[in-house]
């Protein structure tokens, strides 16, 4: 409608002038639209990330103060971030081998078909969905009750909780966290196996390469970059997990996440207000290191795959 | 693809190896949660009636929690999709038609969220909410906003593969040639070319929604996860089979988004192989990958 009354005789005179103001008039439109979606990113996710941040610098009446900074170096908080970065830098190990060599299972398998349908689809609910259901699922396998532990004591005579039941400790999840990471890498390492390109492996033949040659020469050296990002990812992945944790153990904090349930849920946990805070700044820092890295060698891993 | 007949893979002995060895391991913890449904009491063996009690006597009782939390769920999820469908889709569409230079800048926010692990967020989110339960009250939806952040990520990467695959910028000019206003191009034009990215954020959404636990516990909200959690103190049987029926509800999803990715109707399904090779490189470049990315080839 706007057209029509834009192209009355009296404007008609000046149509350069006329067309850059209404070019002017639509941008000046266009950044309109952009005004919701950045209104919302900035109160949802800028402001809690950066009040999550400065509360770590405040006391409880709101004046600035590094106390909070400085229990970190607490060896209780210290342990904790210790345990985190162990059962991360384990879990993610494990779960990259276990993950690459089910890639490597499904080389050659039809995109579309059945198998990859279903693996597809098991991977993603493993790795995004899990959460609460897998401490259940442990529970229900390896909990006092739980299948194989009663299978161990019952028919082969082992019992696993001999030293204690450990399962609602660190060590109890390492499993649970397993379970999440083979899928996960699944999911992002399938993508570089696929971006191998097939007249390396044609060229590698054509020159009398074998099978075990190519994966050595070609195959290896062009995955390497992908591998060891992935294994950041998953890394990242076990660090800030909460869920399957929370679910597992309603006390003691042996995990940083859980920790901070700690220090939000009750204030006086170690007598310092917004520890919770330094916490979060502390796994801020730990997931901006690690992320850097990985988009450093995910550029990397780009190269091949052009 | 033709790769696989090419490159050295593993035979077919080994690939169904390790695929049942591998597969079969995490098939475990699921049979034991079926089988600790199954048992009976005292006297052993194994029976249905836990589940038959579930479906018969419906959610009473100490179960209406699961109840209240599977509706609040629904709910949530319901508001997250249209919070995500309002703000992110125009807003993507926008960036590529008008502001390409602002592409990146939305790429890395949209990714944030991977970065920023939701116990993070849930320390700043507390005193927004108190904020946010004095404007519209302490009802459950609210929290929708912040879930719309936290699925940002999948969402944006399976809209934006879609989106990457379609000329938008020639057929939104087409369309404003032929006197069509903004509104019309995104609803007329835009949208029935990305159907297929937009329905598989939408099930991704869901599902993140649905297994969403951390934000809602330390906001004291209930949803799936947290009832969950709160009748497995009480009666550990229960919330296993709910459980189960959650994992399978989800799993059946991600395999709807499966098929529609590879056989689903769309202008997609009818792309050129370039139109792929694009999709595949921008898939790689992506920071996370969702399943529904993966279901493109």
């Amino acid at each position: 409608m706007t057209d029509t009354v834009a192209l009355s005789p009296g404007q008609a005179t000046a149509p350069a002038r006329g067309s850059r103001a209404r070019a002017r008039t639509l941008l000046n439109g266009s950044m309109l639209g952009l005004v919701p979606f950045t209104a919302y990113i900035v109160l949802f996710l800028a402001l809690p990330t950066v009040i999550a941040l400065v509360t770590g610098f405040v006391d409880g009446d709101g004046a600035f103060t590094l106390d909070n900074i400085a229990a970190l170096g607490d060896p209780v908080i210290l342990s904790t971030f210790g345990n985190s970065l162990w059962l991360s830098a384990l879990t993610a190990a494990v779960g990259a081998v276990l993950g690459a060599l089910f890639c490597y299972a499904l080389i050659g398998a039809k995109p579309t078909g059945i198998l990859r349908s279903v693996v597809d689809a098991a991977s993603g609910v493993l790795a995004q969905f899990g959460g609460v259901m897998l401490a259940f699922a442990f529970v229900a396998t390896i909990g006092i009750q739980g299948m194989i532990t009663i299978f161990l004591r019952d028919t082969v005579g082992i019992d696993i909780f001999a030293n204690g039941v450990w399962l609602y400790e660190a060590p109890g999840l390492i499993l649970p966290y397993i379970y999440f990471q083979v899928p996960l890498m699944i999911i992002t390492f399938l993508p570089a196996l696929e971006g191998l390109k097939p007249q390396w492996a044609e060229a590698n033949a054509m020159l009398g390469g074998s099978g075990a040659g190519y994966w050595r020469y070609i195959g290896a050296p062009v995955l390497l970059p992908s591998f060891v990002g992935c294994l950041l990812l998953l890394f990242a992945n076990a660090f800030s997990s909460f869920a399957t944790a929370a679910a597992l153990t309603s006390q003691g904090s042996q995990i940083v996440p859980l920790q901070i349930r700690g220090a939000l849920t009750s204030e006086t946990v170690l007598g310092r207000e917004n520890l919770a805070g330094a916490l979060a700044l502390g796994m801020i820092v730990v997931m901006v290191v690690v992320m850097a890295l990985y988009s450093l060698l995910m550029r990397r891993a780009a190269r091949w795959q052009r | 693809m033709s790769a696989g007949s090419v490159h050295p893979g593993p035979s077919r002995v080994t690939r169904w190896l390790i695929v049942a060895v591998i597969g079969g391991l995490f098939l475990v913890p699921i049979v034991a949660m079926l089988e600790f449904t199954m048992r009976r009491g005292l006297e052993g063996g194994y029976d249905l009636s836990r589940w038959a009690a579930v479906f018969s006597t419906g959610l009473t009782g100490e179960y209406k929690p699961i109840l209240t939390g599977l509706t609040n769920s629904l709910l949530l999820a319901v508001v997250t999709v249209a919070i995500m469908l309002v703000l992110l889709v125009p807003t993507m569409v926008l960036v590529r038609i008008r502001f390409p230079q602002l592409q990146r800048m939305l790429e890395f926010v949209c990714l944030l969220p991977i970065t920023i692990p939701a116990i993070v967020l849930v320390v700043g989110l507390a005193p927004v909410y108190s904020v946010v339960a004095r404007l519209f009250g302490s009802g459950v939806w609210p929290l929708a906003f912040a879930y719309g952040v936290i699925v940002l990520p999948y969402a944006y990467r399976a809209i934006q593969t879609n989106l990457q695959a379609v000329d938008v910028v020639t057929l939104s000019e087409a369309a404003r040639t032929l006197g069509a206003g903004w509104p019309t191009i995104l609803l007329r034009v835009v949208v029935p070319n990305i159907r297929r990215g937009l329905l598989a954020a939408s099930f991704i959404s869901v599902a993140v929604v649905l297994g969403e636990y951390t934000i809602a516990a330390l906001l004291n909200r209930v949803n799936l996860q947290t009832a969950l959690v709160i009748v497995s103190k009480a009666d550990p049987f229960v919330s296993i089979i709910f459980a189960v029926l959650a994992l399978v509800f989800a799993f059946v999803l991600l395999l709807a988004i499966g098929f529609i990715g590879a056989r689903g109707p769309g202008p997609s399904s009818r792309r050129g192989p370039s139109a792929r090779r694009r999709d595949a490189s921008a898939s790689r470049r992506g920071r996370i990958p969702t399943s529904s990315q993966k279901a493109r080839a």
